[in-house]
């Protein structure tokens, strides 16, 4: 094991989004079906929050709600202390330049007829620097690629699919770094890449938090992956937060049977995998 | 030592792409897997690990081809059979393959009954559908998954049935190996689980005589395999069993790798992950030194131009590593930089 990593708290930073009550149900009558359940929440400012749950808890429904995509049922959510108003074109564009989100898939969050210049710029132009000399734009390009270790030299000119699934992830995170939002969103950025490029990814994260003081709201089903990012974890069961607190907490003494289920259910490397825990028959998996 | 069930010899693939370029995707893969036991493979994106399945299982559709090389299931050399052939005698009965997609691999508009017919048909011209029928209810009620799925529609189940249902249906003729490609990656944890003890049981009731298991999780391969080979730009990089590789990995590739595992205990969070700098070598215009020369921290200027030969060492020589540095050069590098690996 080398030298342990300092890293601040921020836990304790003024508030930058929070939900009360937040519930989402999904058609009506008999088949209403409750994805998530009146939940409460609180993220700070710079907090790396985790939100972890298995397929189907609802964990991308609450994303989507916070990325203001789909309705809430009931609730609100709170953006720096405030009740978020997007009822209307205008003001849902304002509310997106605060925060920006990663998806899942790397493959499909681009569009393929646009070359990654475009991509870049567009982000400069969005955020005020539609007028500045190109000299410039290329200078803060250069200093965005480099922040995720790529080089813009070689990238100019190509098209996001001659490149990589971890490339193109980096990309993601190069645009992020342009556009400086409040709050980063980020839906298992890593479920798609390999091991060695989501240390990289993870590490790229870390730095932009510390750099920018952007609060990162990071989903995901890796608990292992969660425990070593966050500060902060939520864990998730149908709809539900059953859990919350420190990671440190939460992973090494966990309370709520879910939440050892999970733990238990990650393969491990200094304990021995109780492969006996679950049942075949079980239905639902 | 057990008897061998799957011998593959010095394995050469290569894919012809539309302009007429070769990329040599596989290139001198060599393995041996006995009878009860499994063999993982771990190696990033892009590496040839999906590649070398398909490879091993001797059926080549254009843009894939072989070269050179052996592969030897259970005494029977296939290597250079007709793919039509391998269809009917190998394919299902000799080797089976889960896909890494294979939550797409069943058509929605058939049941599942429909899939084991057709295996079964394919091998067994003369079964009727009651015989298969009842096959199928026996191996199907034994490894939990209830008969009432055969009679299901793919879009019934839900990630990990499916999964599981796939397995079962590419197991049902009781191959003596099977290759399974990254078959729990995109599961959750939980059904990750699932399918792996059913693999596991498989394995115990003989279903299936031995396994490789492909994917990029290493703690699960030290978990579910007995031995795992780490593979970098079509040639295995480093071989030996499950803990020899986690604890004590010798090439600097498969150094790295272990670096960057991830699992909730005590420790992690105050963890270096080390990422490994820098993307694969094109395999169109394979280097001609070490591969990994250009990523290696620890490369020295004769390393761009001298290929590494196979190296065995350990005890009863039964591990192998690629690479020039000796091993006693590597491990003073690894303790000089303070043991970044557990």
């Amino acid at each position: 094991m080398s030298e342990m990593k300092e890293r601040k708290d921020y836990t304790k930073g003024p508030l930058c989004l929070s939900g009360r009550g937040v519930t989402r149900i999904f058609g009506s009558g008999a088949k209403a079906n409750t994805a998530v359940d009146h939940v409460d929440f609180d993220f700070h400012e710079g907090e790396f929050v985790s939100i972890v749950g298995e397929s189907g808890s609802g964990k991308t429904t609450l994303s989507k709600m916070l990325l203001g995509l789909l309705n809430v049922s009931e609730g609100e959510i709170l953006f720096q202390g405030k009740p978020r108003d997007i009822s209307t074109r205008a003001k849902r564009n304002e509310y997106w330049k605060g925060i920006q989100a990663i998806f899942q898939d790397p493959f499909a969050s681009y569009n393929i007829f646009h070359k990654i210049d475009a991509v870049l710029l567009d982000c400069i132009n969005m955020r005020g620097g539609k007028n500045l000399p190109y000299e410039k734009k290329v200078e803060m390009m250069t200093e965005a690629c480099s922040f995720v270790n790529l080089k813009f030299a070689e990238l100019t000119n190509k098209y996001p699919f001659e490149l990589s699934g971890g490339q193109m992830q980096r990309l993601m995170i190069a645009r992020i770094f342009l556009l400086k939002p409040k709050i980063l969103l980020a839906d298992e950025p890593t479920s798609m890449v390999d091991a060695c490029s989501r240390a990289t990814i993870l590490d790229m994260l870390l730095n932009l938090r510390d750099e920018t003081g952007m609060t990162i709201i990071f989903i995901t089903h890796d608990i292992g992956l969660a425990y070593y990012i966050s500060d902060t974890v939520y864990i998730m069961e149908h709809g539900k937060f059953v859990e919350y607190g420190k990671a440190d907490e939460v992973i090494l003494n966990p309370k709520a049977p879910y939440t050892k289920r999970l733990i238990s259910d990650v393969p491990k490397i200094h304990e021995e995998w109780d492969l006996s825990t679950v049942d075949l028959s079980d239905d639902q998996y | 030592m057990g008897k061998v069930m799957l011998e593959v010899k010095n394995l050469k693939t290569k894919y012809i792409t539309r302009f007429g370029e070769d990329v040599y995707s596989v290139d001198g893969v060599s393995l041996k897997i006995e009878e009860g036991k499994s063999l993982g493979v771990a190696g990033e994106s892009g590496c040839g690990k999906s590649t070398l399945a398909l490879s091993m299982m001797g059926y080549y559709f254009p843009p894939l081809h072989y070269i050179s090389g052996d592969i030897i299931i259970d005494g029977q050399n296939i290597s250079g059979m007709d793919p039509d052939k391998v269809r009917t005698t190998v394919l299902g009965s000799e080797i089976a393959y889960i896909p890494q997609a294979a939550m797409n691999a069943l058509n929605p508009t058939m049941k599942i009954i429909r899939f084991l017919e057709d295996v079964i048909h394919a091998h067994e011209p003369k079964a009727t559908k009651a015989e298969i029928r009842e096959r199928a209810e026996e191996r199907f009620a034994d490894l939990g998954l209830g008969k009432e799925v055969l009679d299901r529609h793919a879009v019934e189940l839900s990630g990990g049935m499916k999964q599981r249902t796939v397995i079962a249906v590419s197991t049902i003729l009781s191959p003596k190996v099977l290759i399974a490609d990254e078959p729990s990656s995109a599961l959750d944890v939980t059904s990750q689980k699932m399918v792996i003890k059913m693999m596991k049981e498989m394995m115990e009731k003989g279903y299936i005589r031995s396994m490789m298991f492909i994917t990029h999780e290493l703690p699960l391969l030290y978990n579910v395999t007995d031995d795992i080979a780490v593979m970098y730009a079509g040639q295995f990089v480093e071989y030996g069993t499950a803990k020899e590789m986690v604890f004590d990995p010798l090439h600097p590739y498969s150094h790295g790798l272990m670096g960057s595992i991830l699992v909730p205990e005590e420790g992690t969070r105050g963890m270096n992950l080390t990422a490994i700098p820098g993307t694969p070598p094109n395999l169109k215009r394979p280097p001609a030194g070490c591969r990994f020369a250009e990523r290696c921290k620890y490369a020295t200027p004769e390393c761009f131009y001298t290929a590494p030969a196979e190296k065995m060492f350990g005890e009863n020589s039964t591990r192998m590593y690629r690479c020039l540095m000796s091993e006693e050069a590597l491990r003073a590098k690894y303790a000089e930089e303070g043991g970044a690996s557990k």
